[in-house]
């Protein structure tokens, strides 16, 4: 007797979702991202030719060769990804993108082209492999390094950290979220409500570099992440296609509504946390920042606001696939133009 | 003495006695910000409503309110559209810069200048037309707040009655301008007509300019360098853009915003077939067009020099990557900001090679608003064709100034969106790899993503034919070798040159761009002048073809006429030429910021043949003060 085909609600297997054979360092936080990547797409049924992959320069940005190996790639230019990836959906706006950054890629060289994505609501899945280092130069400090941090030569860092999540929140990010390479089940549920999303989705995950920050006096490091990680809330996903009622308590379980229908539902843990509101949001970055420790799930979300594609008003098709006939106006348009220059 | 005397030739003191008809130039010297330019295209287009051949230069700072501007006004019997080194006529409006534009003006030139100027003081050799602006100004502004405005008006009523141009043409010039704006038209109607009133009462005629109609700009239109690619962009069929603006390239995607609302919205949904975006830099401009021409849309953008400059890095990336762009580079006087208000084909160097590494780009230069319109169109076609960065070199006279032009023709052929891989491609061609060189023109297939063909990895590090990852040396050299294949194909494919060879020619000019104007004109004054001959090719692309060398080949000497210090393009043509033919190049040089004149080619010219050339002129003006020349 063959044993039964595992296959998602689109009739695909997992092995369409998985990519090259990664070549980072053995432990790299990053592969296990890559792999919440490949569940979370083959879970939420995502037609792979529809996804589109980008990223910038450093180990981050190598990672998207490792998952989505039938999608669309494009390794762009160091901290410019936002842009190129802005560019892909103006083209078309079916696609599903997911750009991997790092945190140099984004909180140094890219920190502009970040602020303007934040800002503008485009839909992408914009995620931070966050190791507070720069790898693939051999373990420099970047920018969301903290304070006191201390390198392997002994060097300490000495300027304060920037926190994307508190960025994001501030510039207009509709789904804000950090996670940790080491939380299988938080990083998948967050993941897959970012599929769920229609909107800018920022995700920070802290995702230790075994070969360059991992080491006792690292803020990065798997053991200080593991100690200080403090989610805000229990995250479950329930979605669209699935039909699961959870018996929530109202008082301790706040429900959220994605834009595909899908659910998330958010479980307070010690205290009240509003997920919906950004001085909250804010507050608790703040005070988990000042406490040393590092504020993990849905921080932020705003399921409803308009996209940047709906706010430009674009017709149903992607523009990328108009034939000529949409696209270059008439005889009399021009006659019209001339017309008004003579 | 030298064989030619050109001092005699032009000998002015004989010449301004006669009456000169359609072939002079006026130039305005106001403040900006002041409303001169509504005047000063009302001016303009009276002239061409008298069917007289006529072009506007605009010199203007860089600054929004305060600064001395001018604005020059060309009309030609013969209609050379170039500019003209002398002024013929002067308006000056600015106290600033009065006194030095009238101490450079040629003997018998005529000054209509404000009254408290007391400009009349200064020489004895010029005609002078003192006017009370501000007197006249207030009886048809009673706003004092917009007579600033209104006042310039009354200048252009002034040089009607004076130059004798029909009013009732200047009144429909100015509703044309002022369009919808009834008060406006109303108050400035009133303004020419009090300058009219105060000429014919108070001016008598004393110089020898005039205007008479003609028939040479029947359905002619009147449009910036800029509208005109704009509507060229969007004839091709244009879905993204992203820009980010910068002078003298903003009214490019200004215009090219305003036609798409209004003619490529859906009627019926009322959504737009297109996306604009005011990106954050340049960087992101380039990033938006890349990852959109990357997915499939037809893309671009427009800049300056240092706009170019910033997009270094994803050029190469597109070049090597091999993803279309279309790039407008309306150049300015660099290098840093250098005077963005000026005009200049400083860039073509630096583009050709933009990026690190080995790197080479299609550049097509258009001369002309019409060829703004025609080579944006054919701007999208290369682009997908070669998969790889075009860029438009246009300049900020062409761009930014108003050219008389014959009506843009529709376009009757479709549009090439290149190689692009589909069922039965894939089918014949069995296996695909993206950077595959299939047919031997260096030029792979590519597919996009949503297009349901093979999906692949894009990047700009090294690469092998299937497009996976590779730093083996064979593999990067099979890749750059066959980039450099498909340079070559784009020879034949890019906008041929322009040639007029005129047997029994020694000598040949080679010019592109915006030099084009000015060195019609000098060939016809080295003609009519001296006797001296020459052929002439217009370039209009790199790479450069065949018929270049030939045209080298048949002239003894070569000038190379540029608008920029280094000779930019002779230091290209240096690259591919054998030692025999560069040794005919010779270069004709300009870059002060103002466009190229065909008397300074000419003179040029002369001296570098040997003739010894008299100069008519004296240093016009200090170096403090920009404009005027």
């Amino acid at each position: 007797m063959s044993t039964p085909i595992k296959i998602n609600r689109i009739g695909l297997e997992p092995a369409v979702y998985k990519g090259g054979k990664t070549t980072l360092c053995a432990g790299c936080g990053h592969n296990a991202i890559s792999e919440r990547i490949i569940d979370a797409f083959y879970e939420m049924g995502v037609e792979p030719s529809r996804v589109v992959k980008l990223s910038g320069i450093g180990c981050s940005s190598k990672s998207p060769a490792y998952f989505l190996g039938s999608s669309h790639g494009f390794n762009a230019v160091h901290g410019r990804m936002p842009s190129v990836g802005t560019g892909a959906m103006l083209a078309n706006k079916d696609l599903v993108a997911i750009g991997i950054s790092g945190d140099g890629d984004t909180g140094a060289i890219g920190i502009g082209q970040f602020v303007h994505l934040m800002r503008r609501n485009l839909p992408i899945i914009y995620i931070i492999e966050d190791n507070g280092c720069y790898g693939l130069t051999k373990g420099q400090f970047s920018p969301t390094a903290d304070l006191g941090s201390k390198l392997k030569t002994g060097v300490v860092n000495d300027l304060p950290p920037l926190d994307t999540c508190a960025l994001a929140v501030e510039l207009g990010a509709t789904f804000v979220a950090r996670s940790f390479s080491g939380d299988k089940k938080q990083l998948l549920s967050l993941l897959k409500a970012a599929i769920a999303h229609r909107g800018t989705v920022m995700l920070d995950v802290i995702s230790p570099c075994v070969t360059f920050n991992d080491h006792e006096g690292s803020t990065k490091s798997y053991a200080y992440a593991k100690e200080h990680d403090d989610p805000v809330e229990e995250v479950t996903f329930v979605p669209f296609f699935e039909d699961i009622t959870v018996d929530y308590d109202p008082g301790t379980t706040q429900e959220v509504t994605m834009h595909d229908g899908s659910k998330v539902y958010l479980k307070k843990l010690e205290e009240d946390y509003d997920p919906t509101d950004k001085i909250t949001a804010l507050r608790r970055l703040h005070e988990t920042s000042r406490r040393g420790e590092f504020a993990t799930g849905l921080i932020y979300v705003e399921p409803d606001r308009d996209d940047f594609l709906t706010q430009l008003n674009v017709v149903d098709e992607p523009l990328a696939f108009l034939s000529l006939e949409r696209v270059r106006p008439g005889r009399e348009a021009l006659d019209d133009i001339m017309e008004s220059l003579r | 003495m030298s064989p030619i005397d050109l001092a005699v030739q032009e000998g002015q003191d004989t010449s301004r006695q006669q009456r000169v008809v359609n072939d002079f130039s006026i130039q305005i010297a106001t403040v900006n910000g002041s409303g001169s330019q509504t005047a000063n295209m009302v001016l303009l287009r009276s002239l061409l409503l008298m069917g007289i051949p006529a072009s506007g230069k605009n010199m203007f700072p860089s600054n929004i309110a305060g600064l001395p501007t001018w604005y020059t006004i060309r009309a030609s019997k013969r209609g050379y559209i170039g500019r003209k080194k002398e002024v013929d006529f002067l308006v000056a409006m600015n106290p600033e810069t009065a006194k030095e534009d009238v101490l450079t003006l040629e003997p018998g030139a005529a000054v209509v200048y404000d009254e408290p100027l007391k400009l009349n003081t200064l020489r004895s050799d010029l005609v002078f037309y003192p006017v009370p602006f501000d007197k006249l100004v207030a009886p048809v502004c009673p706003d004092a707040k917009l007579r600033r405005l209104v006042r310039n008006m009354i200048y252009d009523g002034i040089l009607a009655k004076i130059l004798n141009i029909d009013p009732a043409l200047m009144e429909k010039a100015l509703g044309k301008q002022l369009g919808k704006k009834a008060k406006a038209v109303t108050l400035n109607a009133g303004a020419l007509r009090a300058g009219w009133d105060y000429a014919e009462a108070h001016l008598p005629k004393q110089d020898p300019f005039a205007f008479e109609r003609m028939n040479e700009t029947a359905g002619k239109i009147l449009i910036e360098g800029n509208a005109a690619a704009a509507i060229g962009c969007m004839m091709a069929g244009v879905t993204v853009v992203a820009w980010y603006p910068i002078t003298p390239s903003s009214s490019l995607c200004e215009s090219l915003i305003g036609y798409m609302k209004k003619y490529r919205v859906d009627k019926t949904t009322g959504k737009a077939t297109f996306a604009i975006v005011q990106a954050e830099d340049e960087i992101a401009s380039l990033g938006m067009v890349i990852g959109a021409a990357w997915a499939g849309a037809r893309s671009m953008t427009a800049t300056a020099g240092p706009g170019i400059s910033l997009m270094s890095e994803f050029t190469g990336l597109a070049y090597y990557a091999e993803v279309p762009a279309v790039i407008f580079d309306v150049q300015r006087v660099g290098p840093s900001t250098g005077l963005p208000t000026r005009t200049a084909q400083g860039d073509l160097l630096s583009t050709a090679f933009l990026s690190h590494g080995d790197t080479k780009h299609i550049m097509i230069i258009p001369s002309s608003v019409e060829e703004c319109y025609t080579m944006a169109q054919e701007a999208f076609d290369l682009a997908e064709r070669f998969q790889t960065p075009v860029f438009v070199m246009m300049d900020l006279d062409l761009g930014m100034n108003n050219w008389a032009s014959d009506p843009f023709k529709y376009p009757e052929q479709g549009i090439d969106r290149g190689k692009r891989l589909d069922a039965e491609t894939l089918k014949k061609l069995g296996e695909w790899g993206r950077y595959k060189d299939v047919e031997g023109d260096g030029i792979p297939y590519r597919t996009v993503p949503g297009d349901g063909m093979p999906a692949y990895f894009t990047r700009g590090s090294g690469h092998n034919a299937k497009g996976q990852y590779s730093e083996r040396p064979d593999d990067y050299v099979e890749n750059m070798s066959r980039l450099a294949r498909k340079f070559e194909t784009a020879r034949t494919y890019v906008p041929q040159p322009e040639i007029d060879r005129v047997p029994g020619a020694k000598i040949g000019f080679i010019a592109y761009g915006t030099s084009h104007w000015a060195t019609t004109e000098s060939r016809d004054q080295l003609r009519e002048e001296t006797d001296v001959k020459t052929s002439y090719l217009r370039l209009r692309a790199y790479p450069f073809n065949d018929e270049l060398v030939q045209f080298i080949d048949t002239h003894d000497r070569v000038y190379v006429i540029e608008q920029n210090r280094d000779a930019q393009l002779l230091q290209l043509m240096r690259l591919e030429l054998t030692p025999s033919r560069i040794a005919k190049l010779r270069s004709v040089l300009h870059f002060s910021g103002l466009p190229i004149d065909a008397r300074s080619i000419t003179d040029d010219v002369l001296s570098q043949e040997g003739y010894e050339v008299i100069q008519k002129t004296t240093v016009r003006m200090s170096a403090g003060s920009a404009g005027g020349e």
